[in-house]
């Protein structure tokens, strides 16, 4: 398999970058709340990537242990965001963030 | 071997991830989100974390995202966004959807920039054995322990806020 070049540092880096990029698109350009939650899970997962890289790059677990903190935090975090879109979603029967500009004039 | 592995499992998490953003129905944004997290998960088996692979299935795929299925069945709002194309879909005018964009592609150039900086560094020592659950847990019971128990606070509280926030008001 010499004509695909061997994975570096570098590669997970890009790559994580590039997710983290598509995840941001994600959350400016889409207009419904259940997706923009997701791209935030995106992102989480992109930085992720990058601890669990440099975590193998420098022979350490701490890393390891740090996404696993991330991983609480994501899931406390879509927890309490769902309920909110659940709650939102009983006042205007819409997922259009558009829809609650009630606080802007 | 790893190489294929890694550019393969690159390519699939890229293109789900894009299509997560691309879809229309919710639903099918976290099917395809699923995709993507099992790719990641594949990457952490190349980077020998096989603990973090295992729970980035059990936890993401298993846990958050069912939870995130559940919410889009019971709101059923997919009719909402069928209302029209592109129209529907992005968020705001012509110039914040383009704005936007504009940001996310200069905030890849930025990262794609700062990483060519670096060397290409290969990871020191190939052979290097993956780490273990043990080595993992004795660290986090050793030196991360008064941040594990705070996690726990944080799940209680977020479990009590869900609840809370969720609950339909009586009147």
């Amino acid at each position: 398999m010499n004509f695909l070049p061997e994975p570096t540092l570098n590669s997970y880096l890009v790559l994580s970058a590039v997710l983290f990029a598509i995840g941001t698109a994600g959350v400016f350009l889409r207009r419904n709340l259940i997706t923009i939650l997701l791209s935030i899970e995106v992102m989480l997962n992109a930085v992720n990537l990058t601890f669990v890289a440099v975590d193998r790059y420098l022979g350490a677990v701490d890393g390891q242990i740090i996404v696993f903190f991330v991983m609480t935090v994501a899931a406390a975090e879509a927890a309490t965001g769902l309920a909110i879109v659940i709650a939102l979603f009983r006042h205007r029967e819409t997922l259009n963030p558009d829809a609650y500009t009630t606080l802007k004039w | 071997m790893d190489a294929l592995l890694f550019w393969i499992l690159a390519a699939l998490a890229v293109i789900a991830s894009l299509l997560v953003i691309g879809q229309r129905n919710p639903m099918y944004s976290v099917l395809l989100l699923i995709v993507s997290f099992g790719a990641l998960s594949g990457l952490y088996v190349l980077l020998g974390a096989p603990f973090v692979a295992a729970i980035q299935i059990i936890i993401y795929a298993g846990a958050i995202m069912v939870l995130f299925l559940f919410v889009v069945m019971l709101l059923n709002a997919q009719h909402e966004s069928q209302v029209a194309g592109s129209e529907a879909r992005f968020s705001g005018g012509a110039f914040a959807r383009r704005f936007g964009a504009a940001l996310a592609i200069a905030l890849a150039i930025e990262l794609g920039l700062a990483i060519r900086q670096l060397q290409a560094t290969p990871f020191g020592g190939e052979g290097r054995p993956a780490s273990t659950v043990r080595d993992i847990g004795l660290r986090l019971f050793r030196d991360y322990s008064f941040a594990f128990e705070a996690t726990s606070v944080l799940i209680l509280v977020a479990m009590v806020g869900a609840i809370v926030l969720a609950r339909k008001e009586r009147s």
